[in-house]
């Protein structure tokens, strides 16, 4: 009920031309940092996401997709391919490690290799991968109709720059993930915190267990199989002797 | 820290908290300590966790707001703001002018409001009385506008996606001037208390130390990063709403220590003063909604967006499935983040200090906990 429109209706200005931004919007002034993030090239729209593995394959994705909010712009707003000199190197150096790069809302996202994770990461850091020096946050999507369930999502933050890269990385059930701790050490608590969520279990992690929820809890809530109402069934019908009233 | 039943004759293993007056609500921290200096530490957090995230995906994109209040809850408006954002980021909509000083206005008043919290606690952890009693004076002044502009003190849920639900009312220009003359001199009146006061500069000065390089490696934002001289403000360097419009200067520390980051904080409260000032003279009537529709159906895609909260960088991340409710919504919560440098900033200090160090970090338990 919050959302009804309450200011004057100035629907004249109901602009084709809107821009796909709100907070963040237009270049960051020079402050410090020489300011040079890569542009949002308007790539050539209209060709579609290669591998579609990027936008979010969720239950009802098909159905939803045309239906856009009312007041969205007529453009259609989804991923595109991103182009940028940073991919072109990476690229080159790494060869096939990046397996898709797209740009939405201003924010490149690249889908990494696992296998390469790290050194890719180690070379987005130093001074000529573009000076990623904070990881800004780590965590993790759950896609449970996916052969590899789990995005691993990295957001990292160039000071150099003045710029935002989110690199994902695929995982299936089980399978580990490199700990990225030895080269962001704020990513401690961070796959932690994924791994008590998730489930995912990581290589290298100098600590890995629980940090949110008590050590003897079974589960990780934040999967999509989890159901929110029957979590505490099975302490009822120990500790109570009945059925959960849920 | 390593985990060890035989310790040696001179080692202690020491729990503070969770229910510790220090701690700022329910932390609780193992010492491990050689008489009373701390040779090492671990957290032990999620006493106050509430599943926030996964209540998001199962609430419609406007119902998750509020909750979004109850996480950093000495600072509800610029959480509520930061989610809002990211949703407008990820719909692709413009809100209008006033409602984009509005919302500054109250982020600011919000700032200045945390930092008087942590300003009276902080010292009161130290061993000073006295403040606490006038920054809650203060404080109060701050509350008494949220409360005449959204009908709540803390939780304001004071912003819609899309905009604002109400207009300002009557003289809240006024009020807010009123206010920025009334508390410009209190600044100095804490200052006076406190800056150059013998026991406070012994107790901060060189105490919890932070580089600017392990700041940086350690995800540190916020004041805290600035204190330890990196220069560098959401506010300025990606500006959202209208921050590109106002003119503010970034204060930052030198030595990285707990005394460096208390000058930084009243610097800010200063700032953000001028931030008010300005952003009242722009306000001019006009719309205070942007093109949303009743139903929040944002397209398929994730955004990441973050503001300068008072503890530091707030991120959301959004995953949109194109249906009404988010698929996930992340909270990259500051104080989470920050908490993680406690371990080596109270290394080698003593039992009384890491009192000190948690202070300063301005931690809010809700928020790390979410």
């Amino acid at each position: 009920m919050a959302d009804e429109p309450k200011g004057p209706p100035n629907a004249a200005d109901e602009g084709e031309a809107k821009k796909p931004t709100s907070g963040a919007s237009g270049p960051p002034p020079p402050s410090g940092a020489e300011a040079a993030p890569p542009k949002p090239t308007p790539s050539p729209a209209g060709s579609p996401a290669p591998g579609s593995a990027a936008t979010p394959a969720a239950p009802k994705a098909g159905v939803a997709a045309p239906a856009k909010a009312p007041a969205a712009a007529k453009a259609p707003v989804k991923p595109e391919p991103w182009s940028s000199p940073l991919l072109d190197e990476l690229q080159k150096r790494f060869p096939g490690a990046v397996e898709e790069a797209v740009i939405f809302r201003q924010m490149p996202s690249l889908t990494v290799a696992k296998e390469s994770l790290l050194s890719l990461c180690q070379f987005l850091k130093g001074e000529e991968g573009g000076g990623y020096t904070l990881l800004t946050d780590e965590t993790a999507v759950d896609y449970p109709k996916r052969e590899k369930r789990f995005e691993i999502i990295y957001h990292l933050y160039s000071f150099k720059r003045n710029d935002r890269l989110r690199l994902k990385v695929l995982a299936a059930e089980g399978e580990k993930v490199p700990s990225v701790v030895g080269i962001w050490p704020t990513a401690n608590w961070l796959e932690r915190e994924v791994y008590d969520m998730f489930g995912v279990l990581y290589d290298g992690h100098p600590d890995l267990k629980r940090i949110l929820l008590p050590d003897g809890w079974t589960g990780h809530p934040l999967r999509k199989d989890h159901d929110i109402l029957r979590q505490d069934d099975a302490w009822v019908k120990t500790n109570l002797g009945i059925e959960s009233g849920q | 820290m390593q985990e060890t039943t035989f310790l040696d004759a001179n080692e202690l293993l020491l729990n503070m908290g969770p229910q510790h007056p220090a701690t700022h609500g329910v932390l609780r921290v193992k010492l491990k300590l050689d008489g009373e200096r701390v040779l090492g530490s671990e957290c032990v957090i999620g006493y106050l966790h509430r599943g926030v995230e996964k209540i998001a995906e199962n609430r419609t994109y406007a119902q998750f707001a509020p909750y979004t209040d109850r996480m950093d809850y000495v600072a509800a408006v610029t959480n509520g703001m930061g989610y809002v954002e990211a949703v407008e980021k990820l719909l692709g909509v413009e809100i209008p002018a006033r409602a984009q000083y509005t919302r500054m206005i109250l982020a600011e008043l919000q700032r200045v409001a945390s930092h008087l919290v942590w300003l009276g606690t902080h010292a009161l952890d130290i061993g000073a009385m006295t403040p606490v009693f006038y920054t809650f004076r203060e404080r109060e002044e701050i509350l008494k506008i949220f409360e005449k502009y959204c009908g709540a003190r803390m939780t304001t849920h004071a912003f819609r996606i899309g905009g604002l639900q109400y207009d300002l009312y009557d003289f809240f220009e006024q009020e807010c001037l009123k206010f920025c003359d009334y508390f410009l001199p209190k600044i100095d009146e804490y200052e006076q208390l406190l800056t150059k006061n013998r026991i406070w500069i012994d107790r901060t000065k060189g105490i919890g130390v932070l580089s600017a390089e392990d700041a940086v490696a350690y995800g540190v934002t916020g004041p805290v990063l600035r204190g330890s001289g990196v220069k560098w403000d959401i506010r300025k360097v990606q500006p959202y709403e209208a921050y590109d419009q106002v003119e503010f200067e970034v204060p930052t520390g030198t030595h990285g220590d707990t005394y460096d980051r208390y000058l930084v904080r009243i610097q800010e409260m200063r700032q953000s003063v001028r931030i008010i000032r300005q952003c009242v003279e722009r306000l001019a009537p006009g719309p205070i909604f942007g093109k949303v529709g009743k139903v929040i159906k944002p397209p398929v895609g994730e955004v990441y967006h973050s503001i300068e909260a008072p503890k530091g960088e707030l991120g959301y991340f959004v995953v949109s499935d194109g249906t009404t409710n988010p698929y996930r919504v992340r909270v990259r919560p500051p104080s989470f983040v920050n908490l993680q440098a406690l371990d080596i900033m109270i290394h080698d200090h003593l039992v009384a200090d890491v009192v000190a160090v948690i202070g300063t970090l301005d931690i809010v338990l809700g928020e790390v906990d979410r």
